[in-house]
């Protein structure tokens, strides 16, 4: 009998493991376990609709995974509609793929005010996650506030900066192109608690937000100065990316304003939100000036420089600080990282024993850093150990379709997401778009049901 | 004429995989591969095979005469990496 594999989570860092478990062992039988109806994670609910370029590796990842054989079992709650014990008893292997997929607090007054949002839950929304698809963001002020300096804070620039017509080529979810088409935003502030050489954006991305037709850049010139320290770390052991970022930032600078821009976007840097003020929803953030210092252990940081506190009105502010995970429960759990605790994939119990045949990949294994391709490498890394310890596992007898023939009556196949996947791609046709989401849980379903199972 | 990686690079290393003359950078492993954001086509030892182009599961990869206008400062960003690095760097395997 072959040996079976669970993997929990079928984004990104689960489908490069798939891909790679079928590559280095063809015998083994694979599902992928997905709590929604479709399979791809951020790829499909995460990678800004305007980045449609970047969603093509969809195409990989059904080829090197449903292709080739892997079944999909959408629909599946781990942990609620089976639990982690369940799996065990059904498979030789269990590898959790499941992400981080919440926000970060930032630990502010006024920070759970109405208007005071997770980037995170801004983006499920735009991208059509069926679990964010009733979610009202108010766009009907003037300014917003975006907090953070990295890829998330650059899409959601972007998405409430893009026109509508362009926003109405992409895939963007329908419900989230009505309620931006209709945005008042004329600009958008995006706070970086750090200097433009600690800036997390690629240049890429950088370059991009300079970029977008009708928007002003704006970025003021003493903010983008190099202070002494971050200058001598830049030129002894910046990044290539760090030092393309610094470049940009002054020219962005130094250039002129944009005539007749129809929004504008400002770039902050050594500013940090310490209250989000308003009465029944935001109405201003309170903003601090940082300098950068170098701790103890040699990293620059930011450190509160002046008392004086900024205040800017806003009527939207998207907190995008860093994604966590959360714990699965039965599953060991590191508090201090938000990983489960792992030794190249291998999870391991409090004493740091591995657990046999439980194992962990992306960022629930190393914590939400790197880029699509960092999951390739982690993947095969921890698929490694799932081969290495194949041969001393012992294979449970038990198939999980009775248990899931039980539990879920809603399960999607594969043959429901092809389903789910022409029905969208069809009307994406219709529209000239690359595909009309299907954003509601009942529609996914429906479609999914419908199909020749 | 020489190949192009542009922004939407995702540093999968497909390219690097299929490459015959190893000259996509940085390196995985290396220290400069983790902090890339994205990789980059020596134009001194690309032999224009368009092997990477075909392995790239993004279609982040064009030849310069196909550049798309976004990303037309690709050419001179790809000049400015290899610009920084040594003759001995980039031939070492």
């Amino acid at each position: 009998m072959a040996p079976r594999v669970a993997i929990v989570g079928a984004g990104p860092a689960g489908a490069f493991a798939a891909a790679s478990l079928l590559r280095m062992h063809p015998q083994v039988e694979i599902d992928l376990l997905e709590r929604l109806p479709t399979p791809w994670g951020l790829l499909r609910g995460g990678v800004a609709p305007d980045h449609q370029e970047i969603k093509r590796l969809e195409d990989t990842f059904d080829l090197q995974t449903l292709g080739a054989g892997c079944r999909f079992l959408g629909n599946v709650d781990v942990g609620v509609d089976v639990s982690h014990a369940e799996l065990m008893d059904h498979y030789v292997a269990v590898v959790y793929a499941t992400g981080a997929q919440t926000d970060k607090s930032l630990g502010i007054p006024g920070e759970e005010l109405a208007g005071s949002w997770p980037a995170t839950e801004f983006v499920a929304w735009y991208n059509g996650h069926p679990d964010f698809r009733e979610l009202e963001f108010d766009l009907s002020a003037r300014r917003a506030v975006v907090i953070g300096n990295g890829n998330v804070a650059a899409d959601v620039t972007r998405m409430l900066t893009l026109s509508a017509d362009d926003l109405a080529r992409t895939d963007v979810a329908d419900h989230a192109l009505g309620a931006l088409r209709e945005s008042r935003i004329e600009e958008v502030v995006v706070l970086g608690r750090r200097g433009p050489a600690q800036a997390a954006f690629t240049s890429a991305e950088l370059r991009e937000l300079g970029r977008i037709p009708g928007v002003e850049l704006r970025v003021r010139r003493d903010e983008v100065a190099l202070d002494p320290l971050s200058r001598r770390w830049l030129t002894d052991q910046g990044s290539f990316t760090a030092r393309k970022n610094v470049q940009l930032l002054g020219e962005f600078a130094a250039a002129a304003p944009l005539a007749g821009a129809r929004r504008r976007i400002e770039l902050r840097f050594l500013r940090s939100p310490v209250a989000i003020n308003g009465v029944d929803k935001v109405e201003s953030i309170d903003v601090r000036g940082n300098q950068i210092v170098q701790a103890e252990d040699g990293q620059l940081r930011a450190e509160a420089a002046v008392d004086a506190v900024e205040t800017i009105e806003c009527g939207l502010v998207l907190r995008s600080v860093v994604y966590r995970a959360v714990p699965l429960p039965g599953v060991p759990f590191d508090e201090r990282y938000f990983v489960l605790p792992n030794e190249r994939g291998r999870v391991l119990d409090a004493d740091g024993t591995p657990v046999t045949g439980v194992y962990a990949v992306g960022w629930i294994k190393r914590g939400p850093t790197g880029i699509l391709g960092t999951n390739k490498r982690d993947a095969d890394e921890t698929i490694e150990c799932v081969v290495e310890d194949l041969g001393s596992l012992r294979s449970p007898a038990r198939h999980i379709d009775a248990l899931l023939a039980e539990r879920c009556p809603d399960l999607v196949t594969v043959e429901g997401w092809r389903a789910i996947e022409a029905r969208e791609l069809t009307a994406g046709r219709q529209q000239q778009r690359p595909r009309v989401k299907l954003a509601s849980r009942d529609e996914l379903l429906a479609t999914a049901a419908r199909s020749p199972a | 004429m020489t190949y192009l990686i542009t922004g939407s690079c995702i540093k999968d290393d497909s390219c690097i995989e299929v490459c015959p003359v190893d000259c996509i950078h940085p390196k995985p492993g290396s220290l400069e591969f983790e902090s890339a954001e994205q990789l980059y086509i020596d134009p001194e030892v690309c032999i224009d095979c368009d092997a990477c182009v075909e392995a790239c599961p993004v279609d982040a990869i064009f030849a310069d005469f196909e550049l798309p206008e976004k990303f037309d400062y690709a050419l001179e960003l790809n000049a400015e990496f290899f610009a920084e690095r040594s003759i001995a760097e980039r031939t070492a395997a």
